[in-house]
């Protein structure tokens, strides 16, 4: 198959609240049965892309369709095909966890047989049994999480939206919740989420959006984009005390000719290399030649990090390559 | 198809209803409190208390209680119907809300279930306030088809609080801001009405205040049931229903808007 068939079709989407523009112009597909990822720092504006694409929210500008369905004039239609998993634990502290379930199954108005059937399946999935009758109050952080998506999953939609799945939980969680979400893919559900998580974005989506002060800079596989950025990265550790000898080091690196990019990080200088075999001797000289005493030269092959200070200029958890100069 | 459409509303406003039922018999406290309102305390207290402080002339009613009961009824239609849409806002809060309306529901059947709940508790909630003026002496003059009246009338009155009600919960930005509201609200209605003094004992700026108070009209057509009869309380009640048609009808509107704007 040539091009994979398209489900989800967003086309210069905006939304503003008052005087904030929270997205502006975005557009983007989602394939059939992939794992698509909105990457972004808080306030990127994810969630209310999601919110639009779940019809809860009507968008101000642009068009979004979902299963060939406008999420504005086919609301319904679109509801009835979808899960959502909110970003916030969105639950009753005084049901158990059976009586969510047991209340989405009347709201997506599934028989009680069906309902029953699909909540034994998903308290499987998500390990919650035991904890079915017990009320959510007294649940963990991690319990709650496994509820929402047991909940997000229960009318057994074709695309299930989750908004930073693993959003504080911890590393075995996670790792738990994206083994769910990569089973979900092998059943043919196609998944649409968010994070602010890079090692989440690369290790789990099939292709990403980096969207960063409510615009989309660059859309591709995790592979893609790093491959994109074109060349491997040194990094190199310079020892404290030499840190004003930075800027000028930055500088010889940056006139060698197999150098692409040079970026000043708090420990050192983010080095972006066309044939690290050769340049690795040449960046070696210059800082011999200027004085400055390497910690430790580590290379690898760009990482997500640097696809996305390449394309938005800062570093996912804040600051920017400038900052660090200061 | 429509009928197909129709089991699916009745199947969400249950399955919406059933949770707040649930809900409330997690909530042992609140439970109780549900049960004994403290209208009540209020009932047994101010009744006999100022039983001999109110002229009985000015009340024409055989005694304060029986006065007061019809105050009491419309009281809790009152409080109940305002807060109604409290729970909304917490769900409202924190995301519940977003997740039922991200489901192919009708959106006025999460409204419905609200209604459908604070009216059947509120229901109780009356028969029990009429069977404890009883045990203290208070026989309704318009008897068993008297109670379904009042009944009908609170549920009325209740349709246009509970918009209210919910309206402000769409509307405001914290859950402080509605409870001052309704503060704000409340006070006055049960003040500046007929609940505890009849309008003839205010003075002429409260007339005309009360006059313009639904509680007031509401609470007039109730009390004649109790403790006048049918003849006096036929055409009081004709009124009330009229006047609560047009003030459901204002607030139903007012609600509508909130909602949509907060819902989409
Ligand atoms: N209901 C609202 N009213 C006003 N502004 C809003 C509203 N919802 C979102 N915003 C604003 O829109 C922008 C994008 O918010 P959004 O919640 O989509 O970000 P996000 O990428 O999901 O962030 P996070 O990672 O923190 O969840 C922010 O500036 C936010 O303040
Ligand atoms: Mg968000």
């Amino acid at each position: 198959m040539m091009n994979p068939a398209v489900v989800i079709e967003v086309a210069r989407l905006g939304k503003t609240f008052g005087p904030v523009t929270a997205i502006e112009d975005l557009s983007f597909t989602v394939h059939a049965g992939e794992i698509f990822g909105l990457l972004g720092p808080n306030g990127a504006g994810k969630s209310t892309t999601l919110r639009i694409l779940i019809t809860v929210l009507p968008p101000s500008a642009g068009t979004a369709t979902v299963l060939g369905h406008d999420v504005v004039t086919e609301a319904d239609t679109v509801r009835s095909l979808i899960g959502y998993v909110p970003q916030e634990r969105a639950v009753d502290r005084f049901l158990t966890g059976r009586e969510h379930l047991e209340l989405l199954g009347g709201l997506y108005h599934l028989s009680r047989t069906e309902t029953n059937a699909r909540i034994a399946e998903l308290l499987k999935l998500v390990n919650l049994e035991e904890h079915a009758d017990r009320v959510v109050k007294t649940y963990s952080g991690g319990m709650k999480r496994k509820l929402d998506i047991a909940c997000g999953l229960l009318p057994n939609p074709k695309i299930v939206f989750l908004d930073e799945p693993t959003l504080g939980l911890d590393v075995q969680s996670r790792l738990r919740i994206w083994d769910y979400i990569r089973r979900l893919r092998e059943n043919g559900i196609t998944i649409v989420m968010t994070t602010n998580y890079l090692e989440e974005a690369d290790q789990l989506c099939d292709r990403l959006a980096i969207i960063d002060g409510g615009s989309i800079r660059v859309i591709g596989s995790p592979l893609e984009l790093k491959t994109g950025l074109g060349g491997d990265s040194l990094a190199l550790t310079i020892k404290e005390h030499e840190a004003e000898k930075l800027p000028r080091l930055r500088d010889g690196i940056r006139a060698l000719p197999l150098v692409r990019d040079v970026r000043i990080n708090p420990t050192g200088l983010d080095v972006l290399v066309e044939a690290p075999e050769k340049s690795l001797t040449a960046v070696i000289e210059v800082a011999q030649r200027l004085d400055c005493s390497l910690d430790g030269i580590e290379y690898h092959r760009p990482r997500l990090d640097d696809v996305f200070v390449a394309h938005t200029g800062h570093w996912l958890r804040g600051g920017t390559p400038e900052d660090a100069e200061e | 198809m429509m009928q197909m459409t129709f089991q699916h509303y009745r199947q969400e406003v249950l399955a919406l209803t059933m949770r707040w039922v649930r809900r409330l018999s997690r909530e042992k406290f609140s439970m109780l409190f549900t049960l004994v309102q403290p209208m009540l305390f209020w009932l047994i207290f101010f009744g006999s208390l100022f039983q001999h402080a109110a002229n009985i002339q000015i009340l024409q009613a055989p005694n304060y209680m029986s006065f007061l009961a019809g105050g009491v009824v419309v009281m809790t239609v009152l409080n109940n119907g305002l807060a109604g849409g409290v729970d909304l806002l917490f769900d409202k809060e924190n995301g519940f809300l977003e997740r039922m309306m991200s489901t192919p529901i009708h959106r006025s059947s999460v409204i419905l279930s609200r209604y459908l709940f604070v009216m059947t508790i509120t229901g109780m909630q009356i028969l029990v306030i009429l069977s404890i003026a009883f045990v203290f002496g208070v026989r309704l003059e318009t008897g068993l088809p008297g109670i379904a009246v009042i009944l009908a009338i609170g549920m009325l009155f209740g349709v246009g609080l509970t918009a209210i009600s919910m309206g402000i919960a769409f509307s405001v930005k914290s859950h402080g801001d509605f409870f001052s509201l309704l503060g704000f609200l409340s006070l006055p209605m049960i003040f500046l009405s007929s609940a505890l003094v009849p309008l003839s004992a205010m003075p002429g700026w409260m007339q005309v205040v009360a006059m313009v108070n639904p509680m007031t009209w509401v609470i007039d057509a109730v009390r004649p049931l109790i403790i006048t009869g049918w003849e006096a309380a036929i055409p009081q009640v004709a009124l009330a229903f009229v006047i609560l048609a047009i003030f459901d009808a204002v607030c139903l509107y007012g609600g509508a808007k909130a909602f949509r704007r907060a819902i989409g």
